[in-house]
């Protein structure tokens, strides 16, 4: 009878240690996509704010195409003005901004003298490790909200997630604006 | 994020077990051979062991980094090692910025330390630095930041002071023995009253303490090389281009300087074998890394998907084996998951010296000179095609693609 009773209680415990790490499991897991998504607003601030410096130093070479600058600045404008807004707005400021810089560096190859420019260079691989930044918080936002859409939906871990009224959390971001920006810089020397 | 490669942990502690084992069985015996105390002798093992292990554990780090002659750099020392870094932690989910350390070495070679994901460093030889085009340095620091974040680093540091204990005990245990054996035999046997257990006790002492450190070395040996293929797994996931890791392997491969600063111990934190020779097959036990060449076959197979799932099928497909590197669950929790496109920046970090470019040029010309037909194929490989196969079709070795001749 006693040794009945033992086992019981061994079940019961270790259910309730199951428990616990699934619950903290989940926690962790809904951090985690919480982290990535503030991360990626990082990134796009400090592109942002490294546009000034570029448009400042491009400017300075005479004849530099005034519209590829202008758009640039505009798009940035714009980008700042969703900062609020929903995801898909801001998705859209934001790959039209990656369009304007892409092109901008399309037109940058044509002057020489720019790319000899060692403050120039210094930026433009800010630029180039800031859009990398992007695209990758972009991908670890879509990583963690996969495992987190993962453990709520998948047994058992599921039943902890209704039990404690985890949700499935929102669609991925998309790429587009990654692929269209890759895409397009293709310059032939 | 993607660190629950459970079912390798517990193979990894499975092995660590037992070396742990031969840690305890060691010291019974030899306490029980030396003082006719067993017990005392596991203490005396345990506590070596623990106290090793707290020095490695609080100074590890910094001790690897200083034998290796690294030093910590800011973001304007580097900004584009630094930026790779960042991209890297970012894609990884590491909370934390990894210190970021350059090794003024020409050797070609990098690798991770820190106890927690919290406390990682990065290091990486200048030699390297000056090689690899944006999308290699970005698949080998993300093999790196791969170690940190599947916590190789602390069971790699936990294995080798673990081994590091079993070679101690084991030397001290023969010169005690051998100078103070006969001594306490006589005593022990007459205590006892029969010296029939005491002599096989002896015995076994002794092949313990010459087998013990071979085999803790080889299950040292084994959980290294398992770490590695998943840190590559790792890599392929956070750039979404296993290209970029093989084609710096490759470079890697090419090179036959052996690391300065590098010691059995430190080893198996580097990105591939530091002692390796060239031309070399390192596929026996005694090798702290899979062979390079299979790592990049393994790497270029999984052409169209990076998921772990795919790394492990190009893994059974390359090895011919049945048993997985990945678990099925950890492999379940990632679907298919796309290859991105190349960098556009390809040229490498820092431009070839003149003294390397007036070589290949000098070495061109030779070849030119013998009627070789140079074609310069797209993914930046020269092919020096030799007089007998002109007209004919080539396929180039590093991509793939094919040139008429």
């Amino acid at each position: 009878m006693i040794a009945v009773i033992w086992v019981i209680l061994g079940i019961v415990v270790i259910l309730l240690l199951w428990l616990f790490g699934t619950y903290n499991g989940l926690v962790r897991a809904r951090i985690a996509v919480k982290n990535a998504w503030s991360q990626i607003d990082v990134q796009l601030k400090r592109r942002w704010d490294l546009i000034p410096n570029l448009v400042e130093t491009v400017k300075g070479y005479k004849n530099f195409e005034r519209e590829t600058l202008e758009a640039v600045t505009k798009a940035r404008t714009a980008a700042q003005g969703t900062a609020n807004a929903g995801v898909g707005e801001r998705s859209k400021a934001e790959g039209e901004l990656s369009a304007a810089l892409g092109r901008l560096m399309v037109v940058v190859e044509r002057y020489p003298e720019l790319k000899a420019n060692q403050n120039f260079l210094a930026l433009q691989e800010e630029l180039t490790g800031t859009e990398n930044r992007i695209s990758f918080s972009r991908q670890a936002y879509n990583d963690s909200v996969l495992q987190y859409n993962n453990k709520t939906q998948q047994f058992p871990s599921n039943v902890v997630a209704g039990m404690f009224n985890f949700k499935k959390e929102q669609e991925f971001l998309q790429a587009t604006e990654t692929e269209a920006e890759r895409k397009a810089p293709k310059v032939s020397f | 994020m993607w660190e629950q490669i459970r079912s390798n942990r517990l193979r990894s502690i499975v092995l660590v077990a037992m070396m742990g084992a031969f840690l305890i069985a060691l010291g019974w015996l030899l306490g029980y051979s030396i003082a006719a105390n067993g017990i005392a002798g596991v203490v005396i093992a345990l506590a070596v062991y623990g106290l090793l292990n707290l020095v490695a554990y609080f100074q590890g780090d910094s001790i690897l980094l200083s034998v290796a002659g690294a030093r910590k750099i800011k973001r304007e020392d580097h900004p584009r090692l630094y930026n790779v870094v960042e991209e890297m932690k970012i894609a990884s989910g590491l909370e934390k910025m990894p210190d970021v350390y350059i090794i003024d070495d020409p050797a070609l070679n990098a690798f991770a330390t820190g106890r927690d994901i919290n406390h990682a460093s990065v290091a990486i030889t200048s030699g390297l630095l000056q090689k690899l085009n944006r999308d290699e340095l970005q698949g080998v620091i993300a093999h790196e930041i791969g170690h940190v974040k599947n916590r190789d680093v602390l069971l790699m540091a936990m294995c080798s002071v673990l081994l590091g204990t079993i070679v101690i005990i084991s030397y001290y245990g023969s010169r005690i023995m051998m100078f103070g054996g006969t001594s306490g035999g006589n005593r022990r046997s007459s205590r006892s009253g029969g010296g029939g257990g005491a002599a096989i006790v002896m015995v076994a002492a002794l092949l313990l303490m010459i087998l013990a450190p071979i085999f803790a070395q080889l299950i040292y040996f084994a959980i290294s090389r398992r770490r590695e293929y998943l840190a590559d797994a790792s890599s392929a996931l956070y750039t979404r281009y296993p290209e970029g890791l093989a084609s710096a392997l490759e470079k890697l491969a090419s090179s036959s300087v052996p690391v300065k600063n590098a010691n059995q111990a430190t080893a198996p934190m580097y990105i591939v074998n530091p002692f390796k020779s060239r031309g070399l097959k390192m596929n026996d036990l005694t090798s702290t890394h899979p062979p390079i060449q299979e790592r990049i076959r393994i790497l270029r197979t999984m052409a169209g998907n990076v998921s772990p799932a795919a790394y492990d099928q190009a893994f059974r497909q390359v090895k011919g084996a049945k048993s997985s590197i990945i678990s099925p669950q950890t492999a379940s929790l990632v679907g298919a998951v796309g290859i991105r496109a190349p960098s556009t920046d390809t040229t490498p970090l820092e431009p070839a010296t003149e003294q390397v470019t007036r070589a290949r040029e000098v070495s061109d010309l030779m070849y030119k000179l013998d009627n070789y037909h140079v074609i310069d194929c797209d993914c930046g490989t020269r092919l020096k095609v030799p007089p007998a196969l002109h007209g004919k079709t080539i396929r180039c070795p590093h991509c793939g693609r094919s040139h008429q001749a």
